[in-house]
This record gives structure tokens, C-alpha cells and sequence, in this order.
């Protein structure tokens, strides 16, 4: 594994695509820019985005806000890793995405979450109708207690899915896609249950890339699970990078290194900085930024 | 200081704090024997005191298949039998269906404002009414109030509204212990409520459930007073037409507006006679009812340990 060290070696491994990004990372020219410079950073991407968050607001039902004038691209088909120190407010905000706080009473958003090409606000949409096209793989793995066919096409059904060759081709693609289907193919009306954690987790994210999601959503989805299943997923998640727009929460630092094209790091419920990952760990823009990186703080 | 931290370093103490600790076990533990042995003791002697008695009945098939009567060794229980799985019939069809979707209500789609709260309260509470009262309500209301006359169908009402409160109760118990992970899940995945509710909480809440309302129908199973109030007989010496018949439409519910009894009615009306040989009617009868209630509750175990294997 990579060790985590302010040096170029710590950088994603990126042999299998060879994206513009890709090479456009290696020929960063290596001058420091000496952090603490700047108070906040956001990098504005060259490549296409999935999604703009302007200027988000967001306040529990106690009134407290947890989110304060966010903004940030979300740039299409990559992986976009979310870091900051507990409580400062990654996970609530990447519940924004898709609205799952409407769950709960008297929440309050402002400002814009701009779904692209289409150009829609997933703030004034209906919640459900943001969840039909954000996706979301939750901390611990959370499969119903059906089998594991009925999971994987559980999005399905609810969008009322039921010519049966179309499930079951849907769930071979997706459980494939969640390099899980070699080891279920056998046991697929088996209960999902039945499973280990770390398949139970990539189960999930089967799940929910069975309905194509245009966002994926990722909380901490590594954090309950031991270090073979962990690598599993992120070797997962690196497979999905060019297929399907991701944002992750994660409470690791090198596994952000590991797998994110972008990062973002926030700090009570304020976006810091937002940039490249590589630029993000190895020349930070801002001191608090560096702080936490470096573990000074944190 | 010292003493304190002596106390906590030496051994000898922590030799007699163990030994004192261990005592209260053995105390505690034995207490819990001898409330336990008294009350299964307790239950047991009465079984048996009513096997003994009433086993010259239970032994005679005749005894399952008579109508009562006058002559104690002639009089059966098979009107009382048949009553009580009529009226058993009709309760679990109107309580279990109204009880969920009630619990439902109340867990899933009820805001939480005052209105929601009266009606939590008054839920508990009328768990606690005497079962008399559910009896006078029922003659007020269906008897009087709307003409019915004592038929199985009014028997069936009045003990779906006195075991309602047990399955509204347990129905929102059981999804409240189904982890906020499956609903988040679902809904997560776009669905909406009802299929959430439908889908996903239900079958995970389904032993709970059942659990509740077998425990609901086995309250229903032993009740007498309500039926007595509302003008149940206490001799009965027909059956209700059958359901199913062999002629066009071969299914009938004529047996829903038939007259009843049931089987502690029956016991109650033998207990009552003076003569000793109906008091051995009545120790069987009172086998036969402990036996049923017995099953159901076998069956609401067995259920609950099945799916725990399962998870």
C-alpha cells in the first residue's frame, strides 16, 4: 500500500486508464507553492462536470446550520473524495445530494445544487425524484434482508421494472460491475445476509448501480470493514472511475489518495479547499489545509 | 488516602468483594427459582387438577362431537368448538388487517402533533379496559344501536375491538426495531413511502407482527364476559351452515349471522349447574380451551424462533 508522505510517490496509481487527467497530473512542474497563502482554494476543473454546487446552505430541524456557503464542481465520470476532520459536516453535506434529510423534520437548504447537462436544481426537485438519479452506498452495509438477486434489483422494481430477462440481465451487469457476481453467481437466491460484510458492501453498491445512477454517493463506505475487504471496494471504486460519477466521504486520508481524482476538504461545514488530489496532498493551497493533511491537526 | 488506596490494591479485599458479589448471584438466582417454580407449579396443578377430573370426557369422542344437554354424559362441546373457531375467524379477519394498517399509520405516516398524541394515549389505554366494558359497548352500539342481533359476526367485532389495542401496539413495536438502515436504504434508492413501508419494513417487521397478534387472538380466545353481555346462548344445539357446500356458490356466509357459542361460555354454563357430572364437563371443556390457547402461543414461538435462526 502507498504510504502517506508529502512526496510525488503517493499519487493514485493511474496505469489502467490513461485519461487526459492522467497524464495532465504527471507533468504537474513540482514547485511548492508555499501553503497558507490562500484561506480558501477551489479549483475550477478543466474536464466536464456532472454537477455545481453553488453557495449550499443547510440547516437541521434544531435550527443549527451545518453547511455554510458550499460551493464546488462535481466533475462527471470521476471520483471526488470528501476529507475533514469528524463533525465538520462531509456527511451531511453529501446527504444533500439526494435529499435525504427531507427524511427528517424541519430541515432548511439554501442556495443551488445544479444537476448538469440538464441543468436542474436538486434543491427544488421533488426528494424522491433526486433520489430516482442520485444513488448512495451508506457506512455500514445495509442490504435487505431478501436474497441477493432481490437486492441487486431492488431500485428496479421500485421504478416498476418487471419483464424478468431485463432484471436478470441488470443484475448479472451490475453485480459484475460490483466484482461480485463471480462469487454469487451460484447463490444468487441465496439470503444477502448470508454474505461476508465486505460483500454485503459491494452488494450495496451493486444495488445502486443497478438503476444507473447520474451520481454515486459515498459514505465512509470502507469504515466498518476490515483492510481486505477495504482494498476490494477501492480496487472497486478505481474500476469505476470513467463510468459513473462518485463523491466518497472518507475518513482515511490515504485511501482519498488512493482512489479520488479530486478532493475536497472541509472544515466545520465550509469548504476549504477543493483541487486535484495529488495537488491537494502534495502542495496544499492553504495552511489549514496543510495542517490537517500533515496531522498537526485533526 | 491510604486506607482507599489499600482497599483497592489488596488482594484479601478483593477476595471477599468477589465472595460477597458471588453470594448476591446465588441470592438473586435462587429467588428467581422459587417466584419461577411457584408459578409453573401453580399452573401445572391446576392443568392437571383439570385433566384428572375430566378425563372420563375426555376419553368419550362423543364429548367432541355432542351438542350440549340436558343429561351431563351425553352433553358435548362440538357447538362451543365450532363457535369459537367461527368466532376466532371472524375476529382475525377484522383486528389483524385494522390493527397493522393502524400501527402502520401510526408509525410511518403520522405527524407528530396533538391529534397523534390523543390518539396514542387513548391506543394504551384502551389496553387496559376491562373486557366487560368492551361487552356493554358492543350491546349499546351493535345490539341496540344498529340492530344486530348476538350473532358470530358481533362476536367477532366486539373481540376485535378489545384486542385491537394489543396488535396496534405490538404492530408499532415491531417496526420501530427494524433498523433505520433498511428505510434509509429504501428510500435511498427512490422509493416512496408506501413501497418502503410495503416492501421493505413489513416483511421485516412480519415475526413481530404475527407474534402480537397471535398473542391478541389468544386473549380473544378465553374471553367470556363481552359474549356474555352481548346475549350469547349458553345451549346451542345446531351449527351454523356450513361455508363451503356443494351447490352454486358453494361458498356462503350465512354462518357469520348465525347464533353462537363458544367454548368458556359452555364451561361457564356447566360450572353453573349444581349437578357434580357437569363439573367434569366442564374440566375437560377447560382442557380442551387451555390446549388451543396452548397451540396458538406454540405457533407465535415458534414463529419468533424460526426467524431469529434465519437472521
Amino acid at each position: 500500500m502507498t504510504s502517506f508522505s508529502k512526496s510525488t510517490g503517493m499519487m493514485k496509481n493511474l496505469s489502467s486508464t490513461a485519461t487526459p487527467v492522467a497524464a495532465k497530473r504527471t507533468h504537474h512542474a513540482p514547485p511548492p507553492a508555499s501553503a497558507g497563502q490562500q484561506d480558501t482554494w477551489l479549483l475550477e476543473p478543466t474536464e466536464d462536470l456532472r454537477a455545481r454546487i453553488s453557495n449550499l446552505e443547510f440547516w437541521y430541524g434544531d435550527g443549527t446550520q451545518a453547511i455554510q456557503q458550499l460551493s464546488m464542481p462535481l466533475v462527471d465520470k470521476r471520483v471526488t473524495a470528501l476529507i475533514g476532520p469528524s463533525g465538520c459536516g462531509k456527511s451531511t453535506f453529501l446527504r444533500c445530494l439526494n435529499r435525504m434529510h427531507d427524511l427528517y423534520k424541519g430541515v432548511k437548504y439554501a442556495g443551488e445544487i445544479t444537476l448538469m447537462p440538464e441543468n436542474v436544481n436538486l434543491i427544488e426537485l421533488d426528494p424522491m425524484a433526486v433520489r430516482l438519479r442520485v444513488g448512495m452506498v451508506f457506512q455500514k452495509p445495509n442490504p435487505f434482508p431478501k436474497t441477493i438477486y432481490e437486492n441487486t434489483i431492488a431500485g428496479l422494481r421500485i421504478r416498476g421494472i418487471k419483464k424478468r430477462a431485463v432484471l436478470d440481465e441488470m443484475a448479472e451487469k451490475s453485480l459484475r460491475q460490483a466484482a461480485l457476481w463471480d462469487e454469487v453467481k451460484d447463490r444468487l437466491h441465496q439470503s444477502a445476509l448470508s454474505l461476508s460484510g465486505g460483500q454485503q458492501q459491494r452488494l450495496c453498491i451493486a444495488r445502486a448501480l443497478a438503476v444507473q445512477p447520474d451520481i454515486l454517493l459515498l459514505d465512509e463506505p470502507t469504515s466498518a470493514l476490515d483492510p481486505i475487504a477495504t482494498a476490494r471496494i477501492e480496487d472497486l471504486l478505481n474500476e469505476l472511475e470513467g463510468q459513473v460519477t462518485i463523491l466518497m466521504v472518507t475518513h482515511n486520508m490515504q485511501q482519498a489518495a488512493r482512489i479520488s481524482n479530486y478532493t475536497a476538504y472541509m472544515y466545520m461545514g465550509q469548504l476549504v479547499e477543493f483541487n486535484e488530489t495529488d495537488a491537494l496532498f502534495t502542495r496544499p493551497k492553504c495552511q489549514r489545509t496543510e495542517d490537517y493533511i500533515s496531522g498537526r491537526f485533526g | 488516602m491510604a486506607t482507599l488506596n489499600q482497599t483497592i490494591s489488596d488482594a484479601q479485599a478483593h477476595a471477599s468483594l468477589v465472595r460477597r458479589n458471588k453470594n448476591q448471584d446465588i441470592l438473586i438466582a435462587g429467588l428467581g427459582m422459587l417466584i419461577l417454580v411457584i408459578a409453573i407449579s401453580t399452573l401445572l396443578a391446576m392443568f392437571l387438577d383439570l385433566f384428572i377430573t375430566g378425563l372420563p370426557r375426555l376419553q368419550d369422542p362423543d364429548f367432541y362431537l355432542n351438542f350440549p344437554s340436558r343429561k351431563a354424559e351425553e352433553a358435548g362441546i362440538l357447538s362451543a368448538w365450532v363457535g369459537t373457531i367461527l368466532v376466532m375467524i371472524v375476529t382475525a379477519c377484522i383486528s389483524v388487517p385494522l390493527g397493522i394498517a393502524a400501527g402502520v399509520y401510526l408509525e410511518e405516516y403520522a405527524g407528530s402533533n396533538w391529534v397523534t398524541d390523543l390518539i396514542e394515549i387513548n391506543v394504551t389505554n384502551l389496553a387496559g379496559v376491562p373486557s366487560i366494558v368492551y361487552g356493554l359497548l358492543a350491546l349499546g352500539l351493535f345490539i341496540y344501536a344498529f340492530g344486530m342481533s348476538e350473532t358470530v359476526l358481533v362476536a367477532g367485532l366486539v373481540l376485535s375491538l378489545l384486542i385491537l389495542p394489543v396488535i396496534i401496539v405490538s404492530t408499532r413495536e415491531a417496526i420501530r426495531s427494524i433498523p433505520e438502515a433498511y428505510k434509509e436504504a429504501a428510500i435511498g434508492l427512490g422509493a416512496d413511502q408506501w413501497q418502503t413501508t410495503y416492501s421493505y419494513i413489513l416483511p421485516a417487521a412480519r415475526p413481530g407482527i404475527i407474534t402480537g397478534a397471535i398473542v391478541g387472538l389468544s386473549r380473544a380466545i378465553g374471553e367470556t364476559a363481552p359474549l356474555i353481555t352481548i346475549g350469547a346462548l349458553t345451549y346451542i344445539a345446531f351449527l351454523p351452515n356450513a361455508p363451503v357446500s356443494g351447490d352454486f356458490p358453494f361458498i356462503n356466509f350465512d354462518w357469520v349471522t348465525s347464533p353462537f357459542t363458544v367454548m368458556p361460555i359452555q364451561m361457564f354454563s356447566w360450572v353453573s349447574r349444581p349437578q357434580a357430572e357437569f363439573q367434569i364437563n366442564a374440566a375437560a371443556a377447560g382442557v380442551v380451551l387451555m390446549v388451543l390457547t396452548l397451540m396458538m402461543n406454540a405457533i407465535a414461538i415458534y414463529i419468533r424462533y424460526k426467524v431469529r435462526r434465519t437472521d
